[in-house]
């Protein structure tokens, strides 16, 4: 490895490449480093990744990336112990260009990614990992790796290393993320026909769909489920805040099997093998758990700066536009040579300016207000199962009387009162 | 009726490439023993990595999926957490 770069960006997921790619494509020396075998081996995701935000980027990368399916349904299920609410919304429109969103297998997706950033002239080197950044005079100067005489310098250094960003940490950007923050999502690859997807899910060749899933996917503890379809696979997963699994004492690989066999899940995954398992955290702060995205010769992006909205199950795509405002701030910094705290704070600004940073402001108490009152899932989400029920049970009663019977069963007028607050609350943290 | 997959199972299905040593670390068993009655690093990790046998905690790290919860989620900082050396710890081949 020469020794001095312009710029070395640590971890090649989403935020890392797309900054790589950026800097690279604009003639910038760049060092992508990755601790894992190859990109995408130590990465999982949901995986919905958004059209828009890689299309800026990328023009029409959908053409050769390797994407699994375009999806044309999003269903969501509100999800009691034998029943479920179900909303969805299925457009055509979706499944044909420009798109709106495709599901991916990360090792897949990005490994490919980081295979463009070399194209344009970034140095990937893998099986590496960084272990402290290097500080001269209060200005990170370059990282300290595994290697063997390890050193790496460069004007300025951006970390990418996810959701253990460790380097932030070291440098005092943030504290540890406390178990209220970060979310543990387990999941697991099925394998299943394409065909049998395609009848399952009601789709043509080729569409996909997903479906997120609330309530009991998760026992009543704040999190989510999703089933989505890829090509010839199902993912299937749970995520709770990790200080949902500690409280309720629940071990999530349980939780993941209690999803699969549950009897509105059982049915879709029915004769499916399971072929790969895997567990991650995601960072659910929000707005307020932004840590320093910006020092003296130093930036922070995607997930290490918990980019992620967990209301929209968006992070990807928020991912990618912070690596690529952090590259345009870099560009801009080297024009005038000043990788200063000041100049890259422009990356902050951006940030902020950012439908990132607008989406995380609008629903910046949304998850600890969830958190904070166990109702809407414990209690809300299993009314609204019974209430549909009764409407729509043909049992010789009234309509009339079916109205009144739902009412009584929101509870005493205390009660009701509280669930009227409570919806008001509800509108004003997503609003 | 499917039949519950067992933690074992699933990590079968998962690729490691081990390193000959460990990148986590239980600081002070004594903590474990006297502080900790839940022993909540067992429940909580999605590998299973944690095993308590009377007095200390087994630590398997060959398993382990790197995601940080027992560093971020161990109510008395216990856990020394680093990252495998590079090339080595899980190799996810899908999601
Ligand atoms: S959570 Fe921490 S203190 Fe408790 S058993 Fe695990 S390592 Fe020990
Ligand atoms: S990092 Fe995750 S998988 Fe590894 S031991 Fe800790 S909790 Fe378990």
């Amino acid at each position: 490895m020469p020794e001095k770069f312009d710029c070395i960006v640590v971890g090649a997921g989403p935020a890392g490449t797309a900054c790589a790619y950026e800097l690279a494509k604009a003639g910038v020396n760049v060092l992508l480093l990755e601790r894992g075998e190859y990109p995408g081996s130590k990465n999982v995701m949901g995986g919905v990744l958004y059209r828009k935000m890689m299309e800026d980027i990328i023009p029409e990368f959908y053409k050769e990336a390797p994407l699994e399916r375009p999806i044309v349904e999003q269903r969501f299920m509100m999800m009691d112990k034998e029943s479920a609410v179900t909303f969805s919304y299925k457009g055509l429109e979706w499944g044909r260009e420009p798109y709106n969103n495709f599901t991916v297998l990360r090792a897949k997706f990005d490994q490919w990614f980081a295979e463009k950033a070399v194209e344009q002239g970034a140095l990937l080197v893998c099986e590496t990992v960084a272990l402290e950044c290097i500080v001269e005079n209060g200005r990170v100067v370059g990282v300290r790796t595994d290697r063997p005489d390890g050193d790496v310098y460069a004007d300025v250094v951006v970390l990418a290393d996810g959701v253990n960003s460790l380097l932030a940490k070291q440098l005092g950007f943030h504290r540890e993320w406390r178990p209220d923050e970060v979310a543990l999502a387990t999941m697991e690859i099925l394998k299943l026909d394409k065909g049998i997807i395609e009848d399952r899910f009601n789709l043509e060749p080729g569409q996909g769909c997903t479906i997120e899933l609330f309530g009991d996917a998760t026992k009543g503890i704040l999190g989510t489920g999703f089933l989505y379809t890829n090509k010839d696979t199902l993912s299937i997963g749970v995520g709770t805040l990790l200080s949902g699994l500690i409280k309720h004492k629940i071990k999530p690989y349980e939780l993941l099997e209690y999803v699969k066999n549950h009897p509105m899940i059982r049915p879709y995954i029915q004769g499916s093998e399971p072929i790969e398992y895997l567990a991650h955290l995601i960072p659910e702060g929000g707005y307020h758990s932004i840590p320093k995205v910006a020092g003296h010769g130093v930036l922070v992006v995607g997930d290490a700066a918990q980019l992620v909205n967990a209301i929209h199950r968006e992070g990807s795509n928020m991912a990618m536009t912070s690596g690529r405002l952090a590259a345009e701030t870099i560009i801009m910094a080297k024009e005038y040579n000043d990788f200063s705290e000041s100049m890259l704070d422009h990356y902050r600004m951006k940030l902020m300016e950012s439908f990132i940073g607008q989406d995380l402001k609008k629903y910046k108490d949304a998850t600890h207000h969830f958190d904070a009152f166990p109702q809407y899932f414990e209690r809300y989400i299993p009314m609204m199962n019974r209430a549909a029920s009764q409407m729509f049970t043909v049992d010789g009663a009234s309509k009339w009387e079916k109205q009144k019977k739902i009412w009584r069963d929101f509870g005493s007028t205390g009660e009701k009162l509280k669930l009227a607050r409570d919806v008001i609350k509800a509108w004003r943290v997503m609003k | 009726m499917m039949k519950n997959q067992t933690i074992e199972e699933k990590q079968y299905l998962v690729r490691f490439n081990a390193d000959t040593k460990s990148h986590l670390h239980v600081l002070d068993p004594n903590i474990c023993l006297t502080k900790c009655p839940d022993k909540i690093c067992t429940i909580f990790c999605p590998a299973s990595v944690y095993k308590w046998e009377e007095i200390r905690m087994h630590v398997g790290y060959e398993g382990c999926h790197e995601c940080g919860s027992c560093r971020i989620g161990c109510p008395y900082e216990n856990i020394k957490w680093e990252y495998p050396r590079g090339g080595h710890g899980i190799v996810f081949r899908l999601g």
